[in-house]
């Protein structure tokens, strides 16, 4: 059983694609033998900077012979059938068999496929799996057409069993495969031969490259923690740039290194984020001053004075690159000192969107939405309205212009040294948050007024555009910003009309005002639009109040159409549904709650649907939904049948059986506990009085026809039936919940 | 060129040792373009050579200018006018990675102290509608040189495919020579006669370029010359292939390409004045590259650019 070994070498190959790029080789190239007939025992396949290699093993030496069995045409046929069927199958008429089958003598192609050397199907397989290869980017060299990641430079391809190893014959745009490679770069240049997997491996690592990259990385973090031990320190954890840096080198030698005295007062994000943004070092922490104090760097070599010119080498690079950082530092205090003025008119200058104005224009909007917001969720408005007016200051900062991963993060800093409130400090930090499914969301009052508008402003300014996210695609990350608002709300427990702050801020966007009384006048109306909505009493009667005076952007508001509100809203819903899903909660049970009565209340959508979706995983629940459905079906088909609604109220007076009146009551008992429940959004409690009916219900249907012969009984009974969906369905929509 | 004549002592040694090197692979050693470019690429030897099927190896220094790196020489590193060597070799031979190592050897650096890397780095220029995939080469962590193979110029395929190096020279030659502040990097031997370093050179003219740059330039002006410049490009390429005079095929793609460069130059000069927007910004860089494809194709109509009549 003969072992494969595939070695692509080339020049280097970018770290982040190494180990995507070992996994597509080796599913290329197995499927492409399975395919071809060569099952295997097991493969592996790995990745260096300069180096793709697989290893199968326990191939066959060929592919199974197979014969291949065609039916033709009776014996007897005409000329013509028999002459076709030789046609397609390349034969004479004596290679063909004649067999007795109850059909009659029928005519028989068997073709022999005789098996194929393994050293074929593979020189095949890794041509085809060369030529195909999935790389995010490739590109060609030199006078080729051939596309590889980089200028693929030589192929060793042998398949080794107890006789020795044997070169795979095969060549590619003038790269013949051969039994041979390189070492490391400089420390072992040449080439040598290898004759298996396990010589390939011990030969690589006796020049200097280790194969594996899980290895170079564990010796990479085993290293870096003891030489930080050593000296009494912490490596700072950083998996991301670990798997980097195991993908830059073949032979790591870790090196620590000290951080200039002039920089240890940079904040620590500050230091993090420049060495291993620039320099790819991992930072090591003093755990007694809280401090970053060194570096760790990772050469790919060993050097006759022990890593010392490599060291000192990489300190001056830091020096530099922090002296910059101490530049922007120094730089960004002062102006934050001076109140980030000059920030703040810069931004007018910066557009964030070329149909949403400027990043100044932006900030005015989410302040004054921030300032409406405050008091839903707890915060002091000036608070609320002086953090949003800020949090955005650091874009114009140097060192978020250098690193705009730290947007925020500076902000808070910048803040603090302008001696600005704690809390619009914080603010800065988190409004951007939560950023992913499992970032954290902000709880400080001030930040989530912050955050909300933030996003808010986001999602109704591009609906207003017309720029939603179609398919997979969503250039502006606005699925985000929806979970966004959907977790801080929920997070929060706040009970905000989504609908009308969705539509007061569709206005802003859509009214032009930027000073002066109109644009007090404005934010005067759109506050009341934000509490009251666009349609309540109180805006009316400030709209009627200006007279004559009105100005002409009025009409916008007075003729305002929420369809593109109601949109936002059913995508926010649509976002809920994604989520909740995730959280156990099916999606019919979900439209059942959107279907009742303030479903722009997200945390009431919530409890009603969990609540709602814990009862139906109750016997209770499951069968009070199937009595539900019973009694509706029948009221449905009736009133279409009679086409009238039997919405009249039954008569207790003329209930016939004992079920008939016990149903009465727990439909009144039922009706008694559930309004105050609902009214204190005490779901479970609603819900648990809704499943009380069960046992009524079932007992009700057993016991009577509901199309009794008498047509008055008959009514009333459907009257009966219309309270039941009556009294169910102010909990949730139950017709919409499946089974 | 002996490559164990020890360490070099001055900037102008790393150059002539540069220069001795590439030519000594091969390399026909150019002359400087004598116009203002934003970096070795824009030379002719470089953009329009990358182009068409013609063989070509060339090197040479590139003074460029950057007006927004102006810091009036009083940052260490960073200045509105520098020098990169550039080498562009077509089709890219295929030790041209050990080509390179073996010309940091020649400036003297020694291959068996130093941690020499290959790192990911995707080149685009969108004002020359060109990018290619290679790397920046880090020697103990510090960016050395770009390594570039060109896949597309002028919205062009590269076939075949050129190689280009580039150095940025005074940070690779501060590195070399061990100098913290670039003023203070001797430019020719310290031992000579009269010995000069960058900033007895440069110091001057970077203040007076960052102060005109900045703050003086005429941007009316600079407006008025990209306007005409773009239009002289046009009107350049607009005339027909066949010369009435002398009754040849002559396609001026060069002095179109000339004006493509101009209008570049003057782009950087107005951004470094703060006069364009963030949006306008795009359209100004698509306006360039709108003059450099034209040139391109232009470019692969005449004799060097592989065209054959």
């Amino acid at each position: 059983m003969p072992d494969l070994l595939i070695e692509l070498f080339s020049e280097e190959i970018p770290a982040r694609m190494q180990a995507r790029a070992a996994e597509d080789l080796r599913a290329k190239v197995t499927e492409g033998l399975v395919q071809a007939g060569l099952t295997y025992s097991g493969a592996a396949a790995f990745a260096t900077p300069r180096r793709l290699a697989l290893t199968v093993q326990g191939l066959p030496a060929a592919s199974p012979a197979l014969k291949d069995e065609r039916r033709g045409p009776r014996a007897d046929a005409p000329e013509k059938a028999i002459e076709g069927f030789l046609k397609s199958t390349g034969l004479t008429r004596d290679q063909l068999e004649e067999r007795e089958t109850p059909k009659g003598t029928m005519l028989f192609a068997v073709i022999d496929k005789p098996g194929r050397a393994a050293p074929e199907i593979v020189a095949e397989v890794l041509a085809d799996t060369i030529r195909t290869f999935p790389w995010p980017k490739s590109m060609r060299w030199g006078n080729g057409s051939l596309r590889w990641v980089r200028p693929l430079q030589s192929i060793l391809c042998i398949l080794t069993d107890e006789g020795g190893a044997e070169v795979v014959p095969m060549e590619i745009e003038g790269i013949a495969a051969g039994n041979t490679t390189e070492g490391h770069r400089f420390m072992a240049p040449g080439r040598f031969p290898v004759s298996s997997f396990e010589d390939y491996i011990a030969k690589l690592k006796r020049n200097h490259v280790i194969l594996n990259a899980t290895e170079r990385a564990d010796h990479i973090w085993h290293d870096a923690q003891n030489l930080a031990f050593a000296a009494g320190l912490e490596v700072v954890e950083d998996k991301g740039l670990l798997a980097e840096v195991a993908g830059l080198v073949e032979w790591p030698v870790v090196l620590m290194g000290p951080i200039g005295e002039d920089f240890l007062h940079l904040p620590a994000e500050v230091l993090q984020t420049s060495m291993r943004e620039h320099q790819k070092f991992f930072s090591v922490k003093n755990p007694k001053t809280d401090r970053i104090e060194r570096f760790i760097t990772v050469a790919n070599r060993e050097t006759a004075d022990n890593g010392a010119t490599v060291l000192a080498g990489n300190r001056r690079v830091l020096s530099a690159r922090l002296s910059d950082a101490r530049f922007f530092w120094e730089n960004d205090l002062r102006v934050a000192k001076a109140g980030m003025g000059e920030w703040l008119d810069s931004l007018a200058n910066v557009t964030f969107h070329n149909k949403l104005g400027s990043q100044a224009e932006r900030i005015a909007r989410i302040a004054a939405l921030a300032r409406e917001l405050a008091p839903m969720v707890g915060a002091d408005a000036g608070k609320a309205e002086t953090a949003a007016r800020l949090a955005k200051a650091d874009l114009s900062s140097d060192m978020v212009g250098e690193f705009p991963e730290l947007q925020g993060v500076m902000g808070r800093y910048y803040i603090e040294a302008s001696g600005g409130d704690a809390e619009v400090a914080a603010a800065a930090q988190q409004h951007y948050s939560p950023l992913g499914p499992s970032d954290d969301v902000p709880t400080a009052p001030v930040s989530v007024a912050v955050a909300l508008a933030d996003k808010l402003d986001t999602l109704t300014g591009f609906w207003a555009i017309d720029e939603k996210p179609t398919g997979s695609k969503d250039p502006f990350a606005l699925r985000r910003a929806a979970l966004g608002v959907i977790r801080l709300v929920l997070t929060n427990g706040l009970t905000l009309h989504l609908d009308r702050l969705i539509d007061a801020q569709l206005l802003r966007h859509d009214i032009e005002v930027h000073s002066g009384e109109e644009a007090e006048l404005r934010d005067e109306l759109l506050r009341e639009i934000a509490q009251h909505g666009v349609f309540g009493a109180a805006t009316k009667a400030l709209i009627e109040t200006l007279g004559e005076n009105a100005p002409a952007w009025l009409e916008k508001i007075t003729g305002h159409v929420p369809d593109t509100s109601d949109d936002l809203l059913a995508f926010l819903h649509d976002r809920l549904k994604v989520y909740l899903r995730d959280q156990g909660i099916r999606h019919d049970i979900i439209d059942a709650c959107l279907a009742m009565p303030g479903n722009d209340d997200l945390t009431l959508l919530v409890k009603r649907a969990e609540a709602l979706n814990g009862v139906l995983k109750t016997e209770e629940g499951v069968n009070l939904l199937q009595g539900f459905k019973r009694a509706n079906n029948i009221l449905t088909q009736a009133e279409t049948a009679d086409g009238v609604e039997y919405s009249f109220g039954a008569d207790r007076k003329l209930a016939q059986v004992p079920e008939e009146t016990a149903l009465f009551d727990a439909l009144d008992a039922a009706e008694k506990a559930i309004r105050p429940a609902l009214d204190q959004q005490d779901f479970p409690a609603a819900v648990a009085a809704m499943a009380a009916l069960r046992a009524p219900v079932d007992a009700f249907f057993e016991a009577v026809k509901i199309n009794d012969d008498s047509p008055v009984i008959r009514r009333n009974r459907l009257n009966l039936l219309s309270q039941i969906r009556k009294t169910c369905t102010s909990v949730a929509d139950l017709t919409r919940v499946e089974g | 060129m002996n490559q164990t004549q020890g360490a070099p002592r001055s900037f102008q040694e790393i150059i002539l040792r540069l220069q001795a090197y590439w030519a000594s692979k091969g390399c026909a050693v150019l002359q400087p373009y004598d116009m203002e470019v934003g970096a070795g690429t824009f030379h002719p030897a470089t953009t329009l050579r990358s182009l068409g099927s013609a063989p070509w190896a060339a090197a040479y220094v590139q003074p460029s200018r950057r007006p927004t790196d102006g810091r009036y020489g009083e940052n260490p590193n960073r200045l509105q006018h520098y020098y990169q060597y550039q080498v562009l070799i077509k089709p890219s031979p295929p030790d041209l990675q050990a080509l390179y190592l073996g010309s940091l050897e020649a400036i003297g650096i020694d291959m068996g102290l130093h941690d020499i890397r290959f790192v990911e780095d995707d080149w685009e220029s969108p004002t020359l509608g060109a990018w290619g995939l290679g790397w920046e080469v880090w020697c103990d962590g510090m960016e050395v040189s770009q390594f570039t193979y060109f896949q597309q110029v002028g919205g062009h395929d590269c076939a075949p495919v050129s190689g280009e190096l580039t150095y940025g020279l005074e940070r690779l030659a501060m590195y070399v020579l061990g100098i913290e502040h670039v003023m203070d990097m001797p430019f020719n031997d310290p031992q000579s006669p009269i010995p000069l370093s960058y900033g007895d050179v440069f110091k001057q003219t970077e203040e007076e370029y960052a102060r005109w740059n900045f703050d003086v330039a005429n941007t009316d002006v600079l407006l008025k010359h990209f306007e005409e410049a773009e239009a002289e490009c046009r009107a350049i390429l607009d005339q027909p292939a066949d010369d009435p005079k002398t009754g040849k095929r002559i396609v001026m793609a060069h002095p179109a390409y000339d004006q493509c460069i101009k209008a570049s130059h003057i782009f950087n000069l107005l951004d470094a004045r703060g006069v364009i927007s963030v949006t306008e910004r795009q359209a100004y860089i698509g306006r360039v590259r709108a003059l450099a494809k034209q040139c391109a194709d232009a470019f692969v109509t005449t004799k060097a650019g592989g065209y054959a009549a």
